[in-house]
Formats: structure tokens, C-alpha cells, sequence
């Protein structure tokens, strides 16, 4: 794969009021890769995903962006935001029909033309057949697959998925992967995806960085990540010795 | 009887209903800003705005008056724009005020009943600001409505503040409640009641026609 920067992270420092739950020195992101950030939950994971989907500013240091340096206190222009979508652990559907739902991200671009392309990512989902029914009916594997059709529809550059198959049953984890991996093979869409599961981001990610208490502990290949992790955290974490 | 009566229904109608727009568009800016956003001093203004959602009309008559009156701040300006006493116009300042504090309250508890994380959620599927601002109200399209409608009956059966700055003139200030309270001290308690009724009544089709213009929402 080529290794063609999309996103350079400098002295990136989060912190929310005194308590500061992010600290990264140097952290790239490469175009059309799938990177997995693993840790225990408030590693600051989120938070950073959240930074990369510019809905919250660092309080420190940049995060370069195909020629943009975001920074505290800085917006992200509208053009660049709408790069970037994420797929939430807890999606919140609007309340209205799932075909809506779906159809609202292009509404906002202006588009309210393109009923092919909403057919085709309710079909990639496996709801088409429900494309009338009220969001807010769904199962919570359903809810997800209908965020996840709003995500697709957009054509990110850049999909983040936070947590995507938490709580959700073996089939809907199995559809959604499938989804992620297949949209990255087929448009070389750049997936940034936070899990707990380790054996997911095995399953899916050609890096995997392990984020422990707001530190990156350790950055590598799939294959060098678990068959020879340098940090002997990461070796507790994936052994599954690292109680979180 | 009949056209002096048409006339009172018509002024009615009139005064509240400019009074609830200019609510409207006081009132639900003010609660989408007072429910999602977080600033110094907002719990100071929420305090303000339920003060305000209970304040006794007949004061708020008194308020405007002594500002209107010809010695008062306002009344002494003698500013084109700014109405006299004992018009149609000084009675939908004081309707405005009495109203738009429901409006925004109202709003604002709608506004905040709606998922935090929505508006995040939107914002990340490219919405602007102000996009996801729209969104979030029309999730709360129940609520927003709601706060209309408390609006709407807080002015329309008021009598006190519209009584003190309007003075109940017949032909150009006249409105059902006080019409309803002029003829119940004339003993007339027949016209009174009839006007009472003409007054829930429209008060009725004005709630119906609100409810109709939000759709479904309702049975959602």
C-alpha cells in the first residue's frame, strides 16, 4: 500500500477543564488505509476520533489535514468537514422514516435528487426492504446499519467508526464489517475505527495503534502488532491481561 | 350587535395574533439558544425567563403603561413607532411580553428534551451550525408547537394588561375578555357568556388548526 500522509498529528494535547485525557507527539494517518485504535475505555479514543471529524478542536498542538492545520479555537471550513463522517457507538436516528434518515446528509448538500444512491446503501445495509418504516422502530443492530447508510451515502473521504458493533449481535457484526472492509477495498475509503475488540481490529485494520490513559503506546502493522508487540502493555492488553 | 361583535372578535384576533408572532420570533430563538447552548450567566436568564412565564399579566399592563404614558421613558420620546397608550398597538407590546417568556420556555425544555448527541451526530453528517439548529428544532417540532400554543392561550384570555393599556375603548380597543368584563358589570350575563363562548371557541380552532399545521406529529 502506499503510504501517502492524510492526516499528521503534532503535539496533539486534549484536555477538558484540568484534566487532560490526550497526548500525542507525532501520529499519521495514511489515505485509503484501515486504522484501528484500540485501549481500554477513556483512553481517549473518541475524543481523538472526535478532533478528526473536527467537531472538537485540540487544546493544543495541530492536526494537518490535506493542507489545513486545524487548531484550538479554530472551524474546520465546511468543505473539509463534510470529507469526514463518523459512524457513533449509539447512533441517533432522526425521527422520521429510515429511508429519511439516510437521505439527510445529501439533503443538507443540497441534494434532493438521488434515490439511487439511497436504494443502493439501503440495500448494502440489508434494509431496503424496511426503507419506509420509522427510524425509531428499529432493533439497535438496525439502527446501526441505517447510521451506517447515512454515512455511506455521503461518499466520505474518510469513514470514522467509534465502537460501531458494541452491543450488537454476531450478525450485525459480521454485516457491518463486511461493509467497512469491502468500502475500503472498493473506493479506497480511509477507515479510522476505535474498538475495545482487538480480534475485530485483527479481522479488519492494516494498522492498529494502541492508546493507553491519553498516551500512544504503540503503532504498528496488523501482523507486527500481535505477533510482535514492542511495549509489554501492548503484549498484557492483547493477551487479554490488561483488565479494562 | 352583530358587526360590533365581528369587530371585537376581529381585534381580538388581531392583537393576539401579532403579539404571538412577535413571541414566535422573540421566543423560539430564545429557547433553542437557552437549551443548546452553555454561556455565563444562563441559569441568571432561565430564572428571568420562568419569572416571566408566570408573571401576572395586570403587571405587565402596569409596566407598560408607566413606560407608554406621556411622562414614561418610552411615551416621552414620541418616536413615530412607538404606540400611545389605549391603542391596538400598546396592547400587543403588553400581550408580547406576556407571551414570548412561554414561547421561549416552552422551546427551551423541548430543545433540551431532544438527544444531546443528535446535533453532534448531525454535525458530523455536514451539517452547518445553523442546519443542525433547524434540525434539533424540528425533532422538538412537538414541543416548539406547544410552546405556541401556551403562548397563544396566555394572551388571548387575558384581560388585565389589555384592560389597563388598551382601556376597553369601544370600536378601537374593545376585545372579547374585556367586552366579557364590561358586560358582566352591566348585569348582561347572557352577552357575557356568549362572548365567553365565542371566545373558547376560538380558541379551540386556533389550537386544532396549529395542531393540523404540524402534520402527524402528534400521533408519531
Amino acid at each position: 500500500m502506499k503510504t501517502e500522509t492524510l492526516y499528521s498529528i503534532k503535539d496533539l494535547r486534549k484536555c477538558y477543564e484540568e484534566r487532560c485525557i490526550l497526548q500525542l507527539q507525532h501520529f499519521e494517518i495514511f489515505r485509503g488505509e484501515i486504522l484501528a485504535l484500540v485501549g481500554p475505555s477513556g483512553a481517549g479514543k473518541s475524543s481523538l476520533l472526535r478532533m478528526l471529524n473536527f467537531l472538537e478542536t485540540p487544546t493544543e498542538g495541530t492536526i494537518e489535514f490535506e493542507g489545513f492545520t486545524y487548531h484550538s479555537g479554530l472551524e474546520a471550513p465546511l468543505e473539509i468537514r463534510r470529507r469526514v463522517t463518523t459512524v457513533f457507538q449509539r447512533p441517533v436516528l432522526l425521527n422520521r422514516s429510515v429511508w429519511d434518515n439516510v437521505a439527510f446528509g445529501l439533503e443538507l448538500r443540497g441534494n434532493r435528487d438521488a434515490k439511487g444512491e439511497i436504494h443502493s446503501a439501503l440495500e448494502k445495509v440489508g434494509l431496503a426492504n424496511l426503507a419506509r418504516q420509522r427510524a425509531r422502530t428499529l432493533s439497535g443492530g438496525e439502527a446501526q446499519r441505517v447510521a451506517l447508510a447515512r454515512a455511506l451515502v455521503l461518499k466520505p473521504d474518510i469513514l470514522l467508526m467509534d465502537e460501531p458493533t458494541a452491543n450488537l449481535d454476531p450478525a450485525n457484526v459480521t454485516i457491518i464489517e463486511q461493509i467497512a472492509a469491502d468500502l475500503n477495498k472498493s473506493s479506497g475509503t480511509t477507515l479510522v475505527l476505535v474498538t475495545h475488540n482487538i480480534f475485530q481490529a485483527k479481522r479488519l485494520a492494516h494498522r492498529i495503534s494502541f492508546i493507553l490513559e491519553g498516551q500512544l503506546i504503540e503503532l504498528g502493522s496488523n501482523h507486527d502488532f500481535f505477533t510482535s508487540p514492542k511495549d509489554l502493555r501492548t503484549k498484557a492488553f492483547i493477551g487479554g491481561e490488561m483488565v479494562y | 350587535m352583530l358587526p360590533a361583535l365581528t369587530e371585537i372578535i376581529l381585534l381580538s384576533l388581531q392583537v393576539s395574533g401579532i403579539a404571538l408572532l412577535f413571541s414566535t420570533i422573540i421566543g423560539i430563538p430564545l429557547g433553542a439558544i437557552m437549551g443548546l447552548h452553555r454561556f455565563k450567566g444562563r441559569k441568571l436568564v432561565i430564572a428571568l425567563l420562568y419569572t416571566g412565564m408566570g408573571f401576572p399579566p395586570v403587571v405587565v399592563g402596569l409596566f407598560v403603561y408607566i413606560l407608554l404614558s406621556r411622562s414614561g421613558f418610552l411615551g416621552s420620546l414620541n418616536w413615530s413607532f412607538i404606540p400611545s397608550l389605549f391603542t391596538p398597538g400598546a396592547m400587543i407590546i403588553a400581550q408580547t411580553i406576556i407571551s414570548f417568556p412561554l414561547v421561549a420556555g416552552f422551546t427551551m425544555a423541548a430543545v433540551m428534551g431532544v438527544d444531546p448527541n443528535l446535533r453532534q451526530q448531525v454535525i458530523s453528517l455536514g451539517a452547518t451550525s445553523r442546519q443542525a439548529v433547524w434540525t434539533v428544532l424540528m425533532e422538538a417540532k412537538v414541543g416548539v408547537m406547544v410552546s405556541i400554543i401556551a403562548g397563544f392561550g396566555g394572551i388571548i384570555s387575558e384581560v388585565g394588561a389589555v384592560m389597563l393599556v388598551g382601556g376597553n375603548i369601544e370600536g378601537k380597543t374593545r376585545v372579547l375578555t374585556t367586552a366579557i368584563v364590561l358586560e358582566t358589570r352591566k348585569g348582561n350575563f347572557d352577552l357575557a357568556l356568549a362572548l365567553g363562548g365565542v371566545l373558547l371557541l376560538l380558541s379551540f380552532i386556533a389550537n386544532v388548526a396549529m395542531l393540523r399545521l404540524q402534520g402527524k406529529a402528534f400521533d408519531e
